[in-house]
C-alpha cells in the first residue's frame, strides 16, 4: 500500500474503552513511543471514579488524551483529531472531544445491540451511521475478530486473547502515526518476563495491528509528526506525582538525612505512596498508617527525631491532618504535606482535578497557623516545588505545603532531568552537644531568619521538652503570658514571611512586560494559559503571562509587577480563591476572576476568549 | 543521625537527674505523682543515657508527664501519642521510647492508634493511666467509667458500657500486658521495668486515684480490708492464689475459671498456674473483669498477664531498608532521575 503521507505540526489522539480495556495502557505506551521520537507532548488520563464499573456502560468509560507535536505543546489539547472508541458507550461519552472533521476509529464489535442498550442508544439509533452523516471519517475495525484471528494459535484462552484487543489497536495506530513499535514490544517483554506465552501475545497483536494498519484500505492516508525543536538536552517522560517521588529521593540524597514518609492511601495521591515504597535503599522509609491522622503524626515524629518527614493526601484527607499541622507549626518543626486536590467538597470527585484546596492550604487550620505553600505549575515542576518544599522546610524548620493537583500529578509530559551535581544544596544543621556546664539549650532561641535550632534526640545536654502548647521565647517553657503569646503569633507569621528571601522573584513567564493585560496564574493551569496567551500575543495583543509557584509567602517582587499592567485577570479552576489572597495583600489593584469549576483543565479556547473579553471589557462571568 | 560515634560509660544517674526544672501540676494527692516518682526512680536502671530516652505523650492530666522528666519529650494532641512514637521509633530504633497516655486518650480519641501499635507491635513502652474520669476537662465520664457513673455530662448515670482494656489490648494481638495501680508503688515499678524489658509494643495499664472528680475508683482493690479478696497477683509459674490468709485460689473447671478455698477440698496443686506465654490464658485472665464492690466475684488480676516476644515493626522495617541497600548498594541519584528511556534533543 501506498497511502499518502502528510505531515502534521500537532496532533490530538483520545484513546477511550471501557475501564477493562486497558486504555490508560495503550494511551501511556503510545506517549512513552512519542516521546521517545522527540515529539513535545502533554497528557490526560481520564479514568471513572470506580474500578470496575458495569462493563460496557457510560460510567465505566475511561479514557486517555494525548497532544503531541513538533512544535511546543502546553495542554493535552482541547478536543482531539482521532478518537479510538472500543465501544458504543465510550463514543458516547466522547465524541463531544472530537474536532469537526476528526477520525474515529471504532472497534465495531463493540456496537452491537447489547453495547448501543448498555450505552443507552435507543433502540432505533445507529450512532455509527449517524457519525457518518456528520462530517467524521468513521474507520470500522472488527478489533475483537482480528485479534481472535491474530492469536488463534497461541493457546491462550478466549478471556486472555480478548485482553490483547488494546495492543492491536495501538499497532494500527503506531503504524497512522508513524511509530516506531519496539519500545513498546521492549516493555511487555519486561512487564510479562515471568508470562511469556501472554508476552508474546501481546507482542504478536501490536505487530498484526500494525500490519493490518499498512494493508487495510481503509486508510486514505497516514502522518508524521517532525522531533519537536524543544530545548536542547536529555529528556525523558514524567507524571507529576513520579516528579515528585524523585524530587524527595533528590531532596534525601542533598541533604544527607533519612527519610520518612507517613501516607494513607487516597486517589488521586497514592501514587507518590507507592513510588517511595520502592526506594528504601535511598534510606526512604514509607509507613501506611492507620489513618490521615497517624499518617502526619508519625512524620512529625520521625522530624522530632531528625529525619526528613513527609506526609500526602488529598483535600478530604488534609482536612483530617489539619490538627497536627497546628502542632507542627507550634513545635516549629520540618514537615512537608504534599496536597494532591481533587474535586471537593467531601468525597466531590475524587479522580476529577480542582485548586480549591487553596484556602485551606493557606488559612484552614486552628489558630493564627501560617505555614509555607508551593504550588508546582506542571509534572516536570513537581519535581523543582517538592524539592523546594524540602529544602524550605529544612532551612527555615517550617511546615510546607506542597499543592499539586490531580491533573499534573496524573498528567505527563517530557522533562529535561537536571543532574544531581547541579540540584541546590540543602543545608542541615543538627544543634551541637553541650557539656553540663554550659549554658541550658534554648530549643527556641532564634537566628536572623527566626529559626530555631533543630535538637534532636542522642544528642547530649540537649535534652528538652516541646508541645501544643504555647511557649516561652527562647526557653520553650510553657508559658500563658499574654504579651509573650502576641509576641510568638508574630514571630511564627515573620519567620514565614522570611522564607521569601531564599525564593526567587517573579517573572513574566510569556508576552509582554507591560502592557494592556496581565493574567495571573497558579498551579495546573500554567499550560493553558501560557498557550492562550501565546495565541493572543500572536494575534498582536498586548498580553501578559505570570505564574505564581510559591503563594505562602508570595515573592517579594509581585506587587511591583502588578504596576505595569492595564488590567488583571486571575482565572482559577476554583470560585476564586488565590484572587481573595491578591485582594487582601494588593488591595490597591484591582483583579478580575475566571472560574470554571467542572473537574477538567481549562481549554485554550475558553481562556483565550476570556483574555480577550476582558480586554475589552465584556463580562466573563459563567 | 545520632550524634554519639562511641558509646561512651553509663553515667551514674540518680532518680534526680530525671526530674526536670518545671514545677509538677497536678491536684495535690493525685496519683500521677506516685506515677512520676517511680518512673524517675526506674530511669537509673535502664542501662539507657539520658539524651537517647523520649517521652511522648497526647493531652490529658497524665499527659503532662513530659514536662516533668529532663529527657527529650513531646506534647502532643489528643490521641496520637503512639503514632508520634511509631514515626520517632522506626526512624530512631536506638532510642528507649515511652508513650504516656490516659483512658481517655488512649481508648477513646487515640482508640485507632492504640490498637495499631499494638498489632504492628512497635518497640514502645506504654503507660495508660486509668483513673476512669475526665480530669483536665473537670469530670466527664470516659470510656472506661462504669455503667451508671454519675458526671458533669451523665447527672443520670453513663449509659455506656465501659471498655476492658486487657480484652481490647489482647483482642489487637498485644504482645505484653500488664496492669498495675498507683497504691502499690513497688509493684507498679516492677511492673515498669517489665514494660521496658519487653521488646515490642508493651502496654501497661496503670489504675489512678483522681482524688478531685473520682475518688475511690479503685478503693475496692487498695483498701486494707478488702484489697486481699478482691486482688489477684499474678507472678509466672505461679499457682493463681488471693485471699487474706492465701487460702483462696482459682481453679480451671474445663474452661470456667472458677474460685476455690484452699484446704481439704482442693490443694495448690489443683490450681492454674500462671504461664506468661499461654495465649489462651491471657484472654480467661482479661475477662477476670466483674464488678468487685460486690461479693464472690473473680479478683482483679495485677501483674503481667501475657508476654511473649515477636519481631517488631521498627525493626523489620529498618531490615527490609537494610536488605535494599544491600542488594542495590549504590543508590544512583542520577540514574534514578533518568529512568528507563531517554533521548536526546540536539
Amino acid at each position: 500500500m501506498s497511502q499518502k503521507v502528510s505531515r502534521r505540526d500537532d496532533v490530538t489522539i483520545r484513546f477511550a474503552g471501557d475501564s477493562g480495556d486497558g486504555m490508560q495502557l495503550t494511551g501511556s505506551q503510545f506517549t512513552n513511543t512519542t516521546a521517545l521520537a522527540g515529539n513535545d507532548l502533554s497528557t490526560l488520563p481520564d479514568f471513572p471514579a470506580e474500578i470496575r464499573a458495569p462493563a460496557g456502560t457510560v460510567a465505566g468509560v475511561s479514557g486517555f488524551q494525548i497532544h503531541f507535536g513538533s512544535k511546543a505543546i502546553h495542554t493535552p489539547g482541547d478536543n482531539c483529531d482521532v478518537l479510538v472508541v472500543m465501544n458504543a458507550a465510550a463514543l458516547k461519552a466522547n465524541i463531544k472531544f472530537l474536532k469537526p472533521g476528526g477520525i474515529i476509529i471504532a472497534n465495531s464489535d463493540g456496537f452491537g445491540k447489547r453495547d448501543l442498550s448498555l450505552a443507552k442508544y435507543s433502540p432505533e439509533e445507529d450512532p455509527l451511521a449517524q457519525i457518518q452523516t456528520s462530517g467524521y471519517t468513521l474507520i470500522q475495525v472488527d478489533i475483537a475478530k482480528l485479534t481472535k484471528e491474530s492469536l488463534k494459535d497461541s493457546g491462550l484462552p478466549p478471556k486472555d486473547v480478548d485482553r490483547c484487543k488494546n495492543m492491536f489497536v495501538l499497532g494500527i495506530i503506531y503504524w497512522l502515526f508513524s511509530r516506531d513499535t519496539e519500545p513498546t514490544v521492549k516493555f511487555i517483554r519486561n512487564k510479562f518476563s515471568k508470562k511469556e506465552v501472554i508476552a508474546e501475545a501481546n507482542i504478536k497483536a501490536l505487530l498484526d495491528g500494525y500490519t493490518y494498519g499498512n494493508a487495510t484500505q481503509l486508510f486514505s492516508e497516514r502522518y508524521t509528526v517532525e522531533p519537536a525543536r524543544i530545548e536542547p538536552g536529555t529528556y525523558r517522560n514524567i507524571t507529576g506525582n513520579e516528579a515528585a517521588v524523585l524530587g524527595i529521593a533528590a531532596a534525601t540524597q542533598k541533604s544527607g538525612l533519612q527519610t520518612f514518609f507517613g501516607s494513607y492511601p487516597i486517589t488521586p495521591a497514592s501514587d507518590i505512596l507507592h513510588g517511595l515504597s520502592r526506594l528504601k535503599h535511598f534510606g526512604i522509609k514509607t509507613f501506611q498508617a492507620e489513618d490521615e491522622i497517624a499518617a502526619v503524626t508519625s512524620s512529625i515524629g520521625a522530624a522530632f527525631g531528625g529525619a526528613l518527614a513527609l506526609t500526602s493526601s488529598s483535600g478530604p484527607g488534609i482536612a483530617l491532618k489539619t490538627e497536627a499541622m497546628s502542632l507542627a507549626i507550634m513545635l516549629e518543626l520540618p514537615l512537608v504535606i504534599i496536597n494532591v486536590q481533587r474535586a471537593g467538597p467531601s468525597t466531590g470527585m475524587p479522580t476529577k482535578t480542582e485548586q480549591s484546596d487553596l484556602l485551606q492550604a493557606v488559612y484552614g487550620r486552628a489558630g493564627e497557623s501560617p505555614l509555607v505553600v508551593l504550588a508546582p505549575q506542571s509534572p516536570a515542576d513537581c519535581f523543582d516545588m517538592i524539592y523546594e518544599s524540602c529544602r524550605i522546610a529544612l532551612e527555615h524548620m517550617i511546615p510546607v505545603m506542597f499543592l499539586s493537583d490531580g491533573y499534573i500529578g496524573n498528567g505527563a509530559e517530557p522533562w529535561r532531568f537536571p543532574t544531581s551535581a547541579n540540584l541546590k544544596d540543602i543545608n542541615v544543621s543538627f544543634a551541637p552537644s553541650r557539656n553540663p556546664d554550659d549554658a541550658p539549650f534554648l530549643p527556641y532561641k532564634r537566628n536572623e531568619l527566626l529559626v530555631r535550632p533543630w535538637g534532636i534526640p542522642g544528642t547530649p545536654g540537649l535534652e528538652h521538652r516541646i508541645g501544643g502548647l504555647e511557649k516561652e521565647q527562647d526557653t520553650g517553657n510553657i508559658s500563658y503570658d499574654s504579651d509573650n503569646h502576641h509576641a510568638m503569633t508574630k514571630i511564627r507569621e515573620k519567620k514565614r514571611d522570611l522564607v521569601a528571601t531564599s525564593i526567587p522573584d517573579q517573572t513574566i513567564n510569556e508576552g509582554v512586560e507591560s502592557g494592556d493585560l496581565l493574567v495571573l496564574g497558579w498551579g495546573s493551569t500554567y499550560g493553558s494559559i501560557k498557550a492562550a496567551v501565546n495565541d493572543c500575543v500572536s494575534g498582536g495583543l498586548s498580553v501578559g503571562h505570570t505564574h505564581v509557584r510559591y503563594i505562602s509567602p508570595f515573592p517579594k517582587n509581585l506587587g511591583d509587577i502588578f504596576g505595569r499592567f492595564n488590567k488583571i485577570l486571575v482565572p482559577e479552576i476554583n470560585n476564586g480563591q488565590l484572587i481573595k489572597l491578591l485582594r487582601d495583600q494588593f488591595p490597591e489593584y484591582f483583579f478580575e476572576g475566571y472560574n470554571r469549576i467542572r473537574g477538567v483543565p481549562f481549554t485554550v479556547a475558553e481562556l483565550t476568549d476570556a483574555i480577550k473579553k476582558t480586554l475589552v471589557g465584556e463580562s466573563i462571568t459563567v | 543521625m545520632s550524634n554519639q560515634t562511641v558509646e561512651a560509660e553509663l553515667p551514674k544517674y540518680s532518680s534526680k537527674d530525671f526530674a526536670s526544672d518545671q514545677d509538677v501540676r497536678w491536684c495535690p494527692g493525685c496519683g500521677d505523682y506516685t506515677i512520676l516518682k517511680q518512673v524517675q526512680n526506674l530511669m537509673p536502671d535502664i542501662g539507657v543515657r539520658r539524651e537517647n530516652i523520649v517521652f511522648v505523650a497526647g493531652i490529658g492530666c497524665s499527659s503532662r508527664f513530659p514536662y516533668y522528666m529532663d529527657t527529650f519529650g513531646i506534647h502532643s494532641i489528643h490521641g496520637r501519642a503512639p503514632a508520634i512514637a511509631t514515626g520517632l521509633k522506626t526512624t530512631r530504633p536506638e532510642l528507649s521510647v515511652w508513650v504516656i497516655t490516659g483512658d481517655g486518650d488512649a481508648l477513646s480519641i487515640g482508640g485507632n492508634h492504640i490498637i495499631h501499635v499494638l498489632r504492628r507491635n512497635v518497640d514502645l513502652n506504654i503507660l495508660l493511666f486509668n483513673n476512669e474520669i475526665y480530669g483536665l476537662t473537670k469530670g466527664q465520664y470516659s470510656p472506661t467509667s462504669r455503667e451508671g457513673l454519675v458526671t458533669k455530662s451523665t447527672p443520670m448515670g453513663s449509659l455506656d458500657h465501659p471498655f476492658n482494656p486487657a480484652a481490647l489490648a489482647l483482642g489487637a494481638d498485644a504482645g505484653f500486658f500488664a496492669r498495675a495501680m498507683d497504691r502499690d508503688p513497688k509493684h507498679l515499678r516492677d511492673m515498669m521495668e517489665r514494660t521496658n524489658n519487653y521488646k515490642g509494643a508493651a502496654l501497661l495499664e496503670i489504675y489512678q486515684n483522681c482524688i478531685v472528680f473520682n475518688d475511690g475508683a479503685f478503693e475496692v482493690y487498695t483498701d486494707k480490708q478488702r484489697r486481699n479478696e478482691t486482688s489477684l497477683y499474678l507472678e509466672d509459674g505461679k499457682p493463681l492464689i488471693f485471699g487474706t490468709d492465701s487460702n483462696k485460689g482459682i481453679r480451671l473447671n474445663g474452661m470456667r475459671p472458677e474460685v476455690v478455698t484452699l484446704g481439704t477440698e482442693f490443694t495448690a496443686d489443683d490450681l492454674w498456674v500462671h504461664d506468661e506465654k499461654d495465649h489462651f490464658k491471657a484472654y480467661l485472665l482479661a475477662r477476670f473483669f466483674e464488678d468487685n464492690r460486690h461479693e464472690d466475684k473473680l479478683p482483679r488480676p495485677f501483674g503481667v498477664f501475657y508476654a511473649s516476644e515477636r519481631p517488631t515493626y521498627d525493626e523489620k522495617l529498618n531490615d527490609q531498608v537494610e536488605f535494599a541497600k544491600e542488594k542495590k548498594p549504590n543508590a544512583d541519584l542520577d540514574k534514578l532521575l533518568a529512568g528507563n528511556e531517554t533521548w536526546v534533543v540536539k
